[in-house]
This record gives structure tokens, C-alpha cells and sequence, in this order.
């Protein structure tokens, strides 16, 4: 299979790769994917509470070469949007800018599902953690 | 000096060794008659090629040059065999026995003999890629024509104990075939020591041309006899019709040559380069796992499962070493390899694994450039790897609650 050139950098150079700490509040996890299925995605935003805004993001993936390149995309699309921004981003933007083909668009659902999964990890945490501050 | 891309990936296919295109080529211009000929000299230098080939691939495997029936290469001699039979023996019965690591070229025509009424067993095999000869004994009924067991994977290079099997078979007398593509020329094989009735084998796997191979028919004890499923001027003593590609036929007798000759040395400088990609690989990485038994080995097949790896990602970044995955990302169907999947490892490793196959014209330096490749590709890519981090923090993958997808 021919790689786009796009795909072929992300993977010769992924962007953002790494992790932080799960348990910090400011940090979203989303993890996707099965090992079965040969895909799976780590993705953590680190976000301003603040002003809501996604300051970093980090990925992690075991899967092919179109996998990889999408989950590093994603986190650079991600750096810099509010958390509702971040939602709003579509698997076909992906699609889009890495010229992915018709069988490596699960690559890119598997990552805008990593999206949504870390943002809704960390709304689970800011919501949680709000009574408990109430208490303390 | 190494040449990029480096070529390990013969299981697949091998180069073709320069002495069989110089043994082929006046077959294609000079000497071009139909060996079907009778009443001039092109027809019967053609049939002196064809017939001398035969000979060459008959002293290869233990047999007689009647016994050889020249086909278009092992699919053929598959369909061959298992449809023949089971055509010619349909009054005895219609029971066929065979593994769920066998080569599609076997598995596709059982399933499309079943269509037809046939019923079929589908050995499964243990962890270590052989079958288990008591669960064979048990299959047998008395309406089973035919096992068919192949030599030695394609993918996983295990080598089934034939003989065994072959005795069984013949105990119960059912007919045996075996698919000998990667054994033959490869490891010794014969089929009076074998006792095999039916056994097929492909010219481009030993460094001869493509689109030629070979099916051993027993003539003795049993004589086996065939349906032919390709009708015209019965070529081949009625069992293929089809003027005889005879370039391709002496290409087939010359590599059948040159394997007898070279085979004892080859084995163990396949085994020594083979041992070596192993050792280092061990060496250096962690985590990684030999799909199949060693014990029992074609001795230029490694496959590896490089664990919290995918496959195709590892090939992405070896891309100047040709070899081939597992990995569902890398098949048409999108579904990790199924042989790899029936010895009971699970998808992930499946997912992972490298299947490594040297060749006569492999060299130390090109196992060493390999080696040293993927170790540093593996390393990149667990550093990348969610799985690999979350095994070093010391979770069970088996416990997550994976979102399939």
C-alpha cells in the first residue's frame, strides 16, 4: 500500500507523543480501540480550567502507520480549541488532511472517538471534582 | 555492499536462480515445439526436455518420472489431488480430512467441495502448529478418501511428522496428499520414506519460474487414480490436459536439480542465518515470541510476534526489507492471519508478528543490517506503544475493558 506523504511524516515524526499524569483534574484520557483489532489509541488533553482551553495534548497508539499519523494529528488539531471546540472536530478532517483511503477511515473514527473519550474524561473529573470542593 | 531493498520474504517466492533461466531459454526460442508433437524433431526435442525434467523432479522427492504430472504450479496440484479424489472415490465415500493451517489453495477447494455434498474435517492444530495424530486417528470414518496434510507452513514453517500421518492413513487405507510447496527443496522429502499417495510442489519456491509445479501421483501400492479436472487431448497420461509449458517445465527440472544437489548445505546456512536473525532479535528486545515450534522447522522460517507491535506499523518503518505480517492491516480481508490465529495465541500477536524467510542468495550482512533494523523500529514504536506502557505499569491487558471497534 502507498502512504501519503502526510502519513508517511506523521510516522517518521509523530507529534506529541507521551503521556500525563491520569490522576491530575486538568487532564483528560480518552483510551480506544481493542488489541484484538490491531488498533489501539491513548489520548490525553491537558486543558486551562480556567479558561477551558486545550493547552496540551499527548498520544500514544498501537496500530498501523494511518493510525498513528491520525491520533498525532489529532493532537495537534486539538492544542489551542476550548473543550467545546474540541468536540466539534470530525473524523473527516482527518480523512482530509492525511489522504487517507477508503480502508484506513476507521483509523480516523478511532481517533475522533479518542477525542470525544478524553474530553468526556475530563468533564467527568471537573464535574466530580466540584461537589468534593464544596465539602471540603 | 548491500542492496536495498533487502529480499527475505522467501516463502513468498524466490529469485530465480540464474542457471535455471540458462537451462530455460533455448525452450523458448530454438526449441520451442510442442512436446505433444510425435512426427518431427521439434515435438520430440521438447518432450526430451519435458521428460528429462521429469526425471530431475522425480529424483528429488524419491519418486518415478511417471508418477510426476506437470501442472501450472501448487494451487493446481491441490485442486488437483483433493477434487480428483474425491471424484474418483465418491462410491467409497465422501469424507475428506484436513487442517485449519492449511494453504487456502487446500481450505478454499475443501469448502467448495463441501457445496457439492462433501463432508470435511477441519483439524485444528496445537500451540505449537502440529496436529494432533490421535485426534486424526479419530476422525476417520469409514466414508474418509482423503487427508490432506500439508509439509511445512507457509507462514509459521512448522513441520508436520508426515510419516506419522502417512501411517495412520494407511492403516485405515485413506488416500494421503500432503501440499509440499515449502518443504520440497527445501528439506528432504521423499515419498517412499514419506509414504505419501499424493504430494504437490511449486517450482518458483525452489529458484525456479513461476506458473509451473508439479503433483506426485502414486502408481504403486496403492495406484492412485484421478479425475482429471481439466479436459482436452489428455496430456499427462489423461490426468492434465493442456499443451505442456515446457520452458517452464525444464526451469521446474533444472531448480529440482540444483535443490538435490545443494540441499544438506543449504539447510544448514539457512538455519545458521535464520538461528542468527533469532538470536539477536531475543537479544536485544523483550517481549518477543516464536510463532510455532522450533523443534520441528523449515530452517529458513522465523515468525516472531514482536508483542504491543502492530505488524504493518513494523513493516512501515523496515520498508527497505521485504518480508511479510500477520497483521490484519496488511490482507485484503482485513483479518489477522488465520494459521496464526488457530494456534490459539490470540489476535494481538497475531496483529504482530513478522514472518522472516531467507533463501540461497541471502547473506550475513543483510541479516545483520535486518536485525539491527527492527530492533531499533520495535523500540521507536513501543516507546509509541499505549500497551506497552501499560504493561510496564504493570496492567493486565486481559483485564481492560477493550471498546471494540
Amino acid at each position: 500500500m502507498a502512504y501519503s506523504d502526510k502519513v508517511l511524516d506523521h510516522y517518521n515524526n509523530p507529534r506529541n507523543v507521551g503521556s500525563f499524569d491520569k490522576k491530575d483534574p486538568s487532564v483528560g484520557t480518552g483510551l480506544v480501540g481493542a488489541p484484538e483489532c490491531g488498533d489501539v489509541m491513548k489520548l490525553q488533553i491537558k486543558v486551562n480550567p480556567a479558561t477551558g482551553i486545550i493547552e496540551d495534548a499527548k498520544f500514544k497508539t498501537f496500530g498501523c502507520g494511518s493510525a498513528i499519523a491520525s491520533s498525532s494529528l489529532a493532537t495537534e488539531m486539538l492544542k489551542g480549541r476550548t473543550v467545546d471546540e474540541a468536540l466539534a472536530i470530525k473524523n473527516t478532517e482527518i480523512v482530509n488532511e492525511l489522504s487517507l483511503p477508503p480502508v484506513k477511515i476507521h483509523c480516523s473514527v478511532l481517533a475522533e472517538d479518542a477525542i470525544k473519550a478524553a474530553i468526556s474524561d475530563y468533564k467527568q473529573k471537573t464535574q466530580t471534582a466540584a461537589p468534593q470542593s464544596q465539602t471540603a | 555492499m548491500l542492496k536495498f531493498p533487502i529480499y527475505l520474504d522467501n516463502h513468498a517466492t524466490t529469485p530465480m536462480d540464474p542457471r535455471v533461466l540458462e537451462a530455460m531459454m533455448p525452450y523458448f526460442t530454438e526449441s520451442f515445439g510442442n512436446a505433444a508433437s510425435r512426427n518431427h524433431s521439434f515435438g520430440w526435442v521438447a518432450e526430451e526436455g519435458v521428460e528429462k525434467a521429469r526425471k530431475q523432479v522425480a529424483d528429488l522427492i524419491g519418486a518415478t518420472a511417471k508418477e510426476i504430472v506437470f501442472t501450472s504450479g501448487a494451487t493446481e496440484s491441490n485442486n488437483l489431488a483433493i477434487k480428483g479424489v474425491a471424484e474418483m472415490y465418491a462410491q467409497k465415500g465422501n469424507h475428506i480430512i484436513t487442517a485449519a493451517t492449511e494453504h487456502k489453495a487446500v481450505l478454499d477447494t475443501c469448502k467448495r467441495l463441501e457445496k457439492h455434498g462433501a463432508r470435511v474435517t477441519y483439524l485444528p492444530v496445537q500451540p505449537n502448529g502440529l496436529i494432533d495424530l490421535e485426534l486424526l486417528k479419530e476422525a476417520i470414518t469409514d466414508k474418509t478418501i482423503l487427508v490432506s496434510i500439508m509439509y511445512g507452513n507457509n507462514e509459521i514453517g512448522t513441520v508436520q511428522d508426515i510419516p506419522a500421518i502417512a501411517r495412520i492413513c494407511k492403516e485405515r487405507g485413506v488416500l494421503f496428499h500432503t501440499d509440499a510447496t515449502q518443504a520440497v527443496g527445501k528439506i528432504p522429502v521423499n515419498v517412499i520414506a514419506d509414504n505419501v499417495d499424493l504430494l504437490s510442489l511449486s517450482a518458483h519456491k525452489m529458484y525456479g519460474p513461476k506458473g509451473v509445479g508439479a503433483l506426485y501421483v502414486r502408481r504403486k501400492n496403492p495406484r492412485v487414480q484421478l479425475t482429471a479436472q481439466m479436459d482436452g487431448g489428455g496430456h499427462e497420461r489423461g490426468m492434465r490436459s493442456g499443451t505442456l509449458n515446457v520452458p517452464g517445465i525444464v526451469g521446474l527440472g533444472k531448480a529440482a536439480e540444483l535443490a538435490a544437489r545443494s540441499l544438506t548445505e543449504e539447510m544448514a546456512q539457512h538455519a545458521a542465518l535464520r538461528d542468527r536473525l533469532k538470536q539477536k532479535l531475543e537479544a536485544e528486545l523483550d517481549e518477543v515470541y516464536i510463532n510455532g515450534t522450533m523443534e520441528r522447522r523449515l530452517p529458513h522460517n522465523l515468525n516472531m510476534s514482536f508483542a504491543y507491535v502492530e505488524g504493518e506499523s513494523l513493516l512501515m518503518g523496515i520498508n527497505d526489507i521485504a518480508v511479510s505480517s500477520g497483521s490484519a492491516c496488511t490482507s485484503a480481508t482485513l483479518e489477522p492471519s488465520y494459521v496464526l490465529k488457530a494456534l490459539g495465541a490470540g489476535d494481538d500477536l497475531a496483529h504482530s508478528s513478522i514472518r522472516f524467510g531467507v533463501g540461497r542468495f541471502t547473506t550475513e550482512e543483510e541479516i545483520d543490517y535486518t536485525a539491527a533494523k527492527v530492533i531499533d523500529v520495535v523500540k521507536k514504536l513501543r516507546e509509541l506503544s499505549p500497551l506497552y506502557e501499560m504493561v510496564k505499569e504493570g496492567v493486565d491487558l486481559t483485564k481492560v475493558e477493550w471498546s471494540a471497534h
